[in-house]
């Protein structure tokens, strides 16, 4: 066990290096930094000390590996857009928002999707899963804008029961976790009803029901635990699904997070504040991958020895 | 017509057992009226093609049958001198594995993967003693031990995919005898093994046989392994049994012009053969049955007569029935030629 | 082992009976996804080719008296306010300021119901006036705050649907399609490389990539195609070249090879057209994907550009009257929605019925 998690680790890091290379490539091109620093009648001589003032006289790879270098000591840059905060600063203090909100989003979306999941397997071909269909379809048919703003207008506006948006208090979190977390909620219950489906059809469910297992009993120890495996790995992508939601929901819900940030970084041409959001993105990405990796390996064991 | 045994040993009777599956289509009548009893320390092979309804009759006995789509729809089993159709799905939980139980198909994935072995035969333990977890492992150790499992304690802690077939196929044996039920079902519990494996194991289940007087039912489609590990044998075609009897009656006078195609089939390793028998056509949809005799679109002594109406049990001997027109005294049609029996034939 | 055993164990016990061919066409038609086909036909199909001659109002220009008129079936309401020297701010819904009164007055926008005998507005008056101007079936789904027809808007936003998400898939779904064959038919390095960069793309949040690479190449009609393109034809070919693998397995690929065709030949003639029903399967199902990526991005503000009345760039033009207008912004939402829903629909049925090994994917 121990070996596979190193095993997942280093891939991991490589796959970090490989990004902090593709983003520190598809910042450079995000348009010239020059035109946010400098006002446009600029001379010159300014522009030529500025460029030197941040590296930019050097060649390419040289600029890569200073960054590099940087990065390898945890400093991110100056941000370019934002006077006096470094885009290390800009993240500690937006990311506790973010990290709220995904992980409110997260088990908003589990703690329906599962039993709802489990039920509708269950209750197969009745209106109960005639309903989980049409919400599961439903849900993967709505972009994440239009649902956080039909629950804003329902839910804030209609019948005045949270705040439209801001930051404050935990009613400004519900409606934009609950918008967040539907895409999740429709994907996994599909996800776990299916497996469920797969998993009640199997011989060993039969053994159990054969040995006078009870029929709860058949359902949350041997059929659970299995069917929980697929949707388990889509819980990998999630991490992926939560942070292209919460780039959308936060500037929807006007929730200073790290999405609205890089929305407005990219809106300024701050391509140091760019990159820095990019990679922690991409880093989180890889690390709930790992850990869902290592998640699955110890629910199912054949992975382990494999 | 039909005369059912009823002697003091016997464990288990069925009689005219129905089991439909309701599906959007049609109405699949996977057991069609069928009536057999078993005896104490007796196996009784049943024995039919692919899809002619042994499984389902096998999850009948155990009140099994697919939900929603599957229901049993007449019929009694009495089991012990209960009729379980009667019992509730609480008080079915205490006839399953402790007074009837199964072997199924597969044993690759008739094991949890996600659990390991002293997990799952705990647990069917558990179900039977409420004990304490030292003597269940000894209780499982035990219970390993007897499907002849080298080392058992230390088998305990292994997952399934650590296991080779074979052992997983005896661990799934010593899953389903572990709460020394009355009677045993053993679906195919061979198809899947290796041919020495599978003599291997059927030594086995003979030997628990003669030792704890189990009484086993044998599913398969192999007349072979009948004549090796059944008493008695009901041939089953299209939802009903149309002959059932004594091993020897059945493999020395088969009535039924279905068993004899079924026994001549059986390739013998001994003889030369020239010709594999199989029987011509497809067996019914068992949701669009002919009326009549279901096998006479393939009986080549078929005639009119077998297309209006299904024969009765003809009594042939003490115990050997077979349904079948031809053995009406009154029949006008061809007379069912002398059996032959293979040569080397077992039985 | 017996030879009797005729068909395999999970089979039915027999072959279904022969159908004669307009019995298995009426039986597809049948279970053709009506409701979705029809709405897709109605909402995106009719108003994408058709919105200059079936839209009633320009797409661009509105008439500014006509703004934030609400949809037909809002009929016009008033409200009675009381006069006060001062209006509390807590109390607005049923007091109005002395001044602003004045105004209404004059303008004629308001009444005097209760004194007002002098002519002169007076605190301690009640004023009747209108709070919300009436739809009409000049506007059927009502205008935005200039004074554009929102169902005009909505037809010609359909057409920018649908032309992104057909060139987007054309070019994403063909470079996708080509590197997975060329994946799976030269295989070694090839594949090691192509597979390489699908897995780096497949590990990027697609939002950011497609944000950070609008910001580089300047928001535009070109750059959404070419940015969505790019977010897909990493899955193409992943799931091209599972399939194109298992082709190249078949003999006919073999026999093709001795009688002396050529790569490109055989690439082209026999192993593409057996790819064909899962990349036309793949289109459909990615058709509501870019739908939604598109109106995302144009929410965003990095998709089409503003007066273009993409939907999302109508549903961003709403979000700010969310409490006033709702109209401006529901109805985009619910034609995305609607467009998006149908189509997933149509995709699932012609997986089922074209492909049903995609099932997974």
């Amino acid at each position: 066990m121990q070996r596979y998690i190193l095993r997942r680790v280093a891939q991991g890091i490589l796959a970090i290096f490989i990004i902090s290379t593709v983003t520190f490539a598809l910042a450079r091109v995000s348009g010239d930094p020059l035109n946010v620093l400098l006002p446009e009648e600029a001379s010159e001589e300014q522009i030529e000390l500025t460029k030197k003032e941040w590296g930019l006289d050097k060649p390419l790879h040289m600029q890569y590996i200073l960054y590099l270098g940087k990065l390898f000591r945890g400093d991110l840059g100056e941000a370019l857009a934002w006077p006096n905060a470094s885009a290390g600063e800009l993240i500690v203090e937006r990311l506790p928002n973010t990290v709220k909100l995904s992980a409110l989003a997260l088990i908003v979306s589990g703690v329906i999707a599962f039993p709802i999941g489990v039920l509708v397997a269950i209750k197969k071909d009745t209106p109960f899963d005639y309903g989980g269909k049409l919400f599961a379809i439903l849900g993967q048919s709505a972009p994440t804008f239009a649902v956080g703003l039909i629950l804003m207008w329902i839910f804030a506006v209609q019948l005045d029961l949270f705040p439209t948006s801001g930051s404050g208090g935990f009613e400004y979190m519900i409606l934009p976790a609950v918008a967040l977390g539907y895409y999740n909620v429709a994907a996994l219950m599909r996800l776990t009803r299916s497996s469920m489906l797969e998993v009640l059809d199997t011989e060993y469910v039969k053994l159990a029901r054969i040995k006078g297992v009870a029929e709860w009993k058949v359902i949350w120890k041997h059929c659970f635990r299995n069917a929980l495996i697929v949707p388990l790995t889509y819980f990998g992508l999630i991490g992926a699904v939560l942070i292209t939601g919460s780039v959308v929901i936060e500037t929807v819900f006007a929730w200073p997070g790290l999405g609205a940030l890089v929305i407005d970084a990219i809106l300024f041409r701050d391509y140091v504040v760019v990159q820095a959001v990019v990679l922690l993105f991409a880093t989180a990405f890889v690390l709930i991958n790992i850990m869902v990796d290592v998640l699955y390996a110890y629910i199912d064991p054949r992975i382990r020895y494999s | 017509m039909t005369a059912v045994q009823t002697a003091t040993d016997t464990i288990l009777e069925v009689s005219d057992l129905k089991t439909y599956i309701f599906t959007r289509a049609a109405i699949v009548k996977a057991v069609d009226g069928i009536s057999f009893n078993l005896r104490k320390g007796e196996t009784l092979g049943i024995v039919g093609e692919s899809g002619c309804g042994k499984t389902m009759t096998a999850l009948s006995l155990l009140r099994l049958v697919p939900k929603p789509a599957g229901r049993i729809v007449e019929g009694q089993i009495v089991l012990n001198g209960e009729d379980i159709l009667q019992k509730s799905e609480d008080e079915m939980r205490d006839v399953r594995g402790r007074q009837i139980s199964m072997i199924l198909q597969d044993p690759q994935t008739s094991l949890n993967p996600v659990f390991t072995i002293g997990n799952q035969l705990r647990e069917a333990l558990g179900i039977a003693h409420r004990e304490n977890k030292s003597s269940m492992i000894s209780r499982a150790v035990d219970a390993l031990r007897k499907v002849n499992v080298a080392a058992p304690e230390r088998r305990l802690d292994d997952y399934p995919h650590q296991m080779s077939g074979g052992m997983k196929q005896r661990v799934v044996g010593a899953i389903a005898m572990s709460c020394e039920p009355g009677i045993i079902i053993a679906d195919e519990p061979t198809t899947a093994l290796d041919v020495t494996i599978q003599l291997q194991y059927l030594r086995l289940l003979k030997e628990i046989q003669a030792e704890t007087g189990l009484a086993i039912i044998f599913i398969t489609h192999d007349f072979g392994v009948v004549a090796r590990m059944c008493d008695r044998v009901a041939v089953m075609y299209a939802g009903r049994i149309i002959e059932q009897g004594d091993v020897r009656d059945i493999f020395s006078r088969p009535a039924h012009p279905y068993t004899q195609a079924l026994i001549n089939s059986v390739p013998k390793l001994e003889e030369r053969v020239d010709r594999l028998y199989s029987i011509d056509g497809q067996p019914p949809l068992l949701s669009n049955l002919p009326e009549g005799c279901r096998f006479a679109p393939r009986c080549p002594y078929a005639a009119d007569q077998c297309y209006e109406g299904y024969p009765p049990s003809y009594q042939l001997a003490e115990a050997h029935h077979a349904d079948c027109w031809a053995l009406d005294p009154d029949w006008q049609g061809t007379q069912i030629e002398e059996f032959i029996p293979p040569t080397g034939s077992a039985g | 082992m017996a030879a009797v055993t005729t068909t395999p164990e999970a089979s039915a016990p027999a072959t279904p009976q022969p159908e004669n061919r307009v019995i298995a066409g009426l039986r597809v038609a049948r279970s053709l996804p009506v409701i979705p086909l029809l709405v897709l036909i109605a909402l995106l199909a009719v108003p994408a080719i058709f919105a200059n001659q079936l839209a009633p109002h320009s797409q661009r220009i509105g008439v500014l008296d006509d703004a934030k008129l609400p949809p037909f079936w809002i009929s016009e309401s008033f409200e009675q306010r009381m006069v006060v020297q001062r209006a509390d701010r807590n109390r607005l819904d049923v007091e109005i300021g002395l001044s602003n009164a004045q105004r209404k007055v004059e303008r004629g926008e308001a009444t005097i119901i209760t004194g007002g005998e002098d002519g002169e507005v007076n605190p301690g008056d009640t004023l009747r006036f209108l709070s919300q101007k009436g739809g009409s079936m000049e506007y059927p789904l009502g205008t935005d705050k200039q004074g554009r027809d929102i169902l005009s808007r909505i037809m010609h936003g359909a057409r920018i649907s649908l032309l992104v998400s057909s060139l987007a898939i054309l070019l994403g779904g063909g470079l996708g399609t080509v590197l997975g064959m060329l994946a799976a038919y030269r295989g070694g390095k090839t594949d090691a490389v192509i597979m390489r960069v699908v897995d780096i793309k497949l590990a990027f949040p697609s939002i950011l990539l497609a944000l950070v690479l609008v910001a580089a190449i300047g928001a535009g009609f070109t750059t959404v195609i070419v940015v969505i393109a790019v977010l897909l034809w990493a899955r193409y070919a992943r799931v091209v070249r599972g399939e194109a693998l298992a082709i190249k397995q078949q003999d006919f690929i073999d026999r093709a090879r001795v009688s002396g065709a050529s790569n490109a030949r055989i690439m082209m003639r026999h192993i593409f057209p057996n790819l064909v029903n899962t990349v036309v399967v793949l289109a459909t199902l990615e058709v509501g994907h870019v739908i939604i990526l598109e109106s995302t991005l144009s929410f965003l503000g990095a998709g089409i550009p503003a007066p273009t009345p993409a939907w999302g760039v109508m549903v961003a033009d709403g979000r700010d009257l969310i409490t006033t207008a709702w109209w401006i912004f529901l109805f985009p939402c619910l034609a995305i929605v609607l467009t998006v829903l149908s189509m997933n629909l149509l995709g699932d049925w012609l997986r089922d019925k074209l492909d049903p090994k995609l099932r997974n994917v």
